[in-house]
């Protein structure tokens, strides 16, 4: 698993890269009651904002990590926001990304540099 | 901007798992361990505890009385000992200053104004009346929700007698209480004056009660937004007329057009001028049909597609009760009851029923 700055999570699964958030994340973000998917086969370039969370308090964006195409988005998370609260790294995934080059994961944090990085 | 001031109860709030933010000048609990949607629903159910001593508490002379009424569209002469109205200070505009709660009590008037016009309200009263007298030693709690009177008349057995918008003054360890059956949730409920020596020791004899939780002013907004109640400074301000704003019941009978002491306050000929021929713009509900909430700010159209802006979302958020996003716009009056409005929500039009107010029933003990 590697994270990003902007509390994602990507996990490589066959030929995609599987995308969330942290559970930092989640609990900072409150109660979520709204999630706003790309639509699949999407083309994004990192740093796109492409998955609108909304929660009790506020909006924010996730921004794609990785330059790629959208090949599976988590529909239910359209139903269910609150799967993001309640299981924030296993079911309420965001999306699935075929990504361009996996190379810059390596650059990313690890969990320990992650939890470093949020103070834990 | 100055240092924030801490609330007096912040001790309890640390242990209770308070997020705290600023908030007119105060450090306020946004939430507590339990998160917004829990806190809500808990209040719904059974008791919340809010820390509102933000506000502002002062005390005028009775002989004021009249002097008050040159200032708000309120029957203040007419206010019996140990009853409470919901007030507005208005501008010649016929727009609200604040909104606040009047208390005439056996020998003077208690008013509660909002944190963020505590100052500007304490100069507007001090400009036209004598003996203006801000209260700086108590802390104001709010209990709400069905077994708020349960929980308080354990420590306050009168507390039960009362209905909604009475006033009291009740004993606890000594010291007076100022309590008054009321609230901004919807609920069934009271706001406690504590004096702040027993204002700690107050609230956590209530905490202790297993049907009472901290509630913070996330839930307080959701809470109130589903209860159909307005937020001075966004559903309420200088530039909404008093009718616009929907609030043309809390104008007591006395000083409408046809009243025994009719106008005689800040705006009195455009608000009751309003009140016959109607107002150029109306306070409306609004249930976004998807999942999206659509939050004050959000421009409001007549249509899916081109057609005009008609008005803007002036509060909005996810009712948790409701259990689907929820909104209060001003717009148009033009536009037909009923008539589908659409939002412009990140480069989107989406469509919105115009929804009765309030969104959940209120439950006073009238």
């Amino acid at each position: 698993m590697k994270y990003t700055e902007e509390h994602e999570w990507l996990r490589v699964e066959g030929e995609f890269v599987v995308v969330g958030i942290t559970e930092h994340a989640a609990t900072q973000l409150g109660d979520v009651v709204f999630v706003e998917l790309p639509d699949e086969g999407t083309e994004v370039a990192k740093d796109d904002e492409i998955v609108v969370i909304e929660s009790v308090k506020a909006a924010s964006d996730i921004l794609a990590p990785l330059d790629g195409e959208i090949a599976e988005v988590n529909s239910a998370l359209a139903d269910n926001p609150g799967l993001v609260n309640e299981d924030p790294i296993g079911e309420a995934w965001f999306f699935k990304l075929k990504a361009a080059d996996l190379g810059p994961m390596d650059e990313m944090m690890d969990e320990a540099a992650y939890k470093d990085f949020i103070g834990e | 901007m100055g240092d924030l001031k801490p609330l007096l109860l912040k001790a309890l709030h640390g242990a209770h798992g308070a997020k705290l933010v600023p908030f007119a000048g105060y450090e306020m609990p946004v939430q507590y361990a339990a998160g917004v949607m829990a806190e809500h629903l808990w209040c719904r159910e059974k008791a919340g505890l809010f820390d509102v001593s933000h506000m502002g508490q002062v005390i005028l002379p009775t002989d004021q009385a009249e002097g008050l009424e040159a200032l708000v569209p309120i029957d203040v002469l007419g206010l019996a000992p140990g009853r409470q109205r919901y007030g507005l200070f208005t501008n010649d505009a016929g727009g609200v200053l604040d909104d606040l709660m009047i208390a005439k009590r056996e020998s003077d008037l208690f008013l509660v104004v909002n944190a963020a016009c505590k100052d500007a309200d304490i100069a507007h009263l001090s400009a036209h009346l004598a003996g203006v007298a801000p209260v700086e030693d108590r802390a104001l709690l709010a209990l709400q929700g069905p077994l708020a009177e349960a929980a308080l008349s354990r420590l306050l057995p009168d507390a039960a007698q009362m209905r909604f918008m009475d006033v009291a003054v009740m004993g606890w360890e000594g010291a007076a209480l100022w309590l008054s059956r009321s609230g901004y949730t919807g609920e069934d409920g009271f706001e406690v004056s504590v004096p702040n020596a027993v204002a700690e020791g107050f609230a956590s004899a209530l905490l202790e009660m297993d049907e009472v939780a901290p509630i913070g002013l996330g839930a307080r907004d959701s809470l109130r937004l589903e209860a159909g109640l307005p937020l001075y400074g966004q559903d309420l301000g200088p530039d909404i007329t008093v009718i616009e704003a929907g609030l043309g019941w809390a104008i007591s009978k006395a000083r409408r057009a046809d009243g025994q002491r009719a106008g005689g306050f800040p705006g009195a000929d455009p608000i009751l001028h309003q009140m016959e021929a109607g107002a150029p713009r109306r306070r409306v509900g609004l249930r976004p049909e998807g999942r999206a909430p659509m939050r004050a700010g959000v421009p409001l159209f007549d249509a899916a597609e081109g057609g005009q802006q008609i008005g803007t979302v002036t509060s909005g958020g996810f009712g948790p009760s409701v259990g689907g996003p929820i909104a209060m716009g001003l717009i148009d009056s033009a536009v037909p009851d009923g008539a589908m409005i659409y939002g412009e929500v990140r480069g989107k039009r989406l469509p919105a029923r115009q929804s009765a107010l309030p969104f959940q029933k209120q439950t006073y003990k009238r």
